[in-house]
């Protein structure tokens, strides 16, 4: 499935980040190359979100390397906008900004950092949204929409900046069951177009549907990385057994 | 009902009985405002009775050309409006100093630079731990022959300085409680420091800030009587100046007091529309 010519888009060598005392992440490896899309799962607090964001550095990592499409990323970084820009990020709370409409929270960053003007970012953002398949709430504000809407736009609002990789924080776990399907159809959708993605989710039938890769994480670190199907039918570490029966047992 | 299915009523035809006058809630009024009436009358009455023990001369025909005299059919302003003049002025400098001061001070002291936090820390401990006076007379005997800065001015900045201390925190808060994923949404889209305040963290404070900053501007309005010691000339000054001349005590301090509440209560009511103005635009 993957062409053995792409090339590393994000790359993790050695990765460990402390809370204080606390390590919440220890020697983090892993390679995620152009047109890949990886999931990542594993228990409440095994560092699955740490780990995402410290790729676009909302977390500080203390050692280790992270390279973003050949560009090491750490806390000294003086241009980690710039990053930042090639990076879209869906948070499980959404993040839109409540006092702007859904136009406005789609164009402020092509119009600030990409240097286009308002007509061409209202084009770019209409033609998100469309993809998204909420254009007609373009004037709306946030609080008007449905969870399921509003993390469709925040979807959207990460991919007007055209990043090279999108970065998903458990993107459904915050909505009602009825608006799932509808988000991940998106991102489904984002996948077979060949957008770089690492997904933090528990919906199996999309990792399975999805993934080229699932990456199981427990107590900050990696325990198994396997394709899916293999992953799900006959995971090898005990700890992921554990975790899958868990998960399906209710 | 059990078992019962049903279709929704639509919503246009849903009728909402018509909400007449609620008269328990008009005769609670009523009575809380007649409370209110019978204690100023009180207090009124009593204050009469003390100035009649006193035998004060009350001189309330004199009054008016404290505030303004026609000669020849042109107005001249008395003292009152004058000294209002300029405690408008005064306020008004001090204040958009002080707001400016507090934004400064308040980024410095979120700031990741070690020698703003400190420079910001400083400032806001001398100034809440040091008496106003004091504060005032250091600007006045020290600073201003320093600095060659005349008294309004010497004023106007300690003032502003005193201000903006609470000013300080107060925006602080605000910025300090717009929620931590607005940052990270910001961040997220590659917003640079600048923008990301201008665009996502100060329009979300401004509404958290804005009732504590009215009321700071109503204490500098109030707290700037104390220029008086200096004898910057507004409202109050006036009003000394007006009793040495005319032995009307009561009248004048009455009537000081008077102007310094309707500028207050004028500017209190006035913010309440305006954010009302504001959250009606935006939901
Ligand atoms: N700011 C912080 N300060 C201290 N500890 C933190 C902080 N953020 C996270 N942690 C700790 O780091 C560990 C990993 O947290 P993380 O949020 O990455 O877990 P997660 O795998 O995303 O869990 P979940 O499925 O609940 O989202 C947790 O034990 C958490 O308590
Ligand atoms: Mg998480």
């Amino acid at each position: 499935m993957l062409d053995a010519h792409a090339k590393p888009l994000v790359e993790i060598t050695g990765m460990c980040k402390w809370y204080g005392d606390f390590s919440a992440l220890f020697d983090i490896n892993l390679t995620v190359h152009e047109g890949e899309k990886v999931v990542v799962c594993g228990p409440s607090g095994s560092g699955k979100s740490t780990m995402i964001r410290c790729i676009n550095q909302l977390e500080a990592h203390q050692k280790g390397t992270i390279r973003v499409d050949g560009v090491e990323v750490s806390p000294e970084l003086k241009n980690i906008e710039g990053i930042r820009r090639e990076v879209g990020m869906v948070f499980q709370s959404f993040n839109l900004f409540p006092h702007m409409t859904i136009l406005d929270n789609l164009t402020l960053g092509p119009t600030r950092n990409r240097g286009i003007s308002k007509k061409e970012a209202r084009d770019l953002a209409m033609h998100y949204l469309e993809r998204v398949h909420i254009a007609e709430q373009a004037e709306k504000y946030p609080v008007q929409l449905s969870g399921g809407q509003q993390q469709r736009v925040a979807i959207a609002r990460a991919l007007c900046m055209k990043p090279k990789v999108m970065l998903f924080d458990e993107p459904t776990s915050a909505l009602d069951p009825e608006m799932i399907a509808g988000v991940l159809d998106v991102m489904i959708e984002l996948a077979e177009e060949g957008m770089t993605m690492i997904v933090v989710t528990h919906e199996m039938g999309f990792a399975r549907k999805v993934a080229d890769r699932v990456v199981f994480m427990d107590q900050g670190e990696i325990i198994e990385v396997a394709e899916p199907e293999q992953f799900f039918s006959n995971p090898q570490s005990d700890r992921a057994q554990l975790f899958l029966s868990q998960l399906l047992g209710h | 009902m059990q078992g019962r299915v049903s279709v929704p009523t639509p919503r246009a035809q849903r009728t909402r009985d018509d909400t007449g006058l609620d008269l328990r809630r008009v005769r609670q009024v009523f009575w809380q405002i007649s409370q209110a009436l019978a204690v100023f009358a009180i207090i009124g009455y009593l204050i009469w009775r003390g100035a009649v023990a006193m035998e004060y001369n009350w001189q309330w025909y004199r009054i008016e050309p404290f505030f303004y005299r026609e000669i020849d059919g042109e107005i001249y302003w008395g003292p009152l409006v004058k000294g209002l003049i300029e405690t408008l002025r005064l306020a008004s400098i001090a204040g958009v100093l002080a707001i400016l001061i507090g934004f400064v001070t308040a980024f410095a002291r979120l700031s990741n630079s070690f020698a703003g936090r400190i420079i910001a820390t400083w400032y806001l401990e001398a100034i809440r731990n040091t008496p106003l006076l004091v504060q005032l007379f250091l600007f006045y005997f020290v600073l201003a022959p320093i600095f060659g800065i005349d008294r309004f001015w010497a004023g106007v900045l300690c003032l502003a300085f005193f201000e903006g201390s609470f000013a300080a925190e107060i925006i602080r808060g605000g910025i300090v409680g717009v929620e931590k994923g607005q940052y990270e949404g910001a961040d997220a889209i590659g917003l640079n420091v600048v923008d990301k305040y201008r665009f996502i963290v100060v329009p979300q404070a401004l509404p958290l800030i804005l009732p504590p900053l009215t009321g700071l501007i109503i204490s500098l309005i109030k707290h700037s009587a104390i220029v008086s010691v200096i004898a910057v000339s507004e409202l109050t000054t006036a009003g000394l100046n007006l009793i040495a001349d005319t032995f009307m005590a009561f009248e004048v301090w009455f009537l000081v007091a008077g102007i310094y509440l309707a500028v207050t209560i004028t500017l209190s009511i006035g913010v309440s529309l305006f954010e009302r103005s504001l959250n009606k635009s935006k939901r």
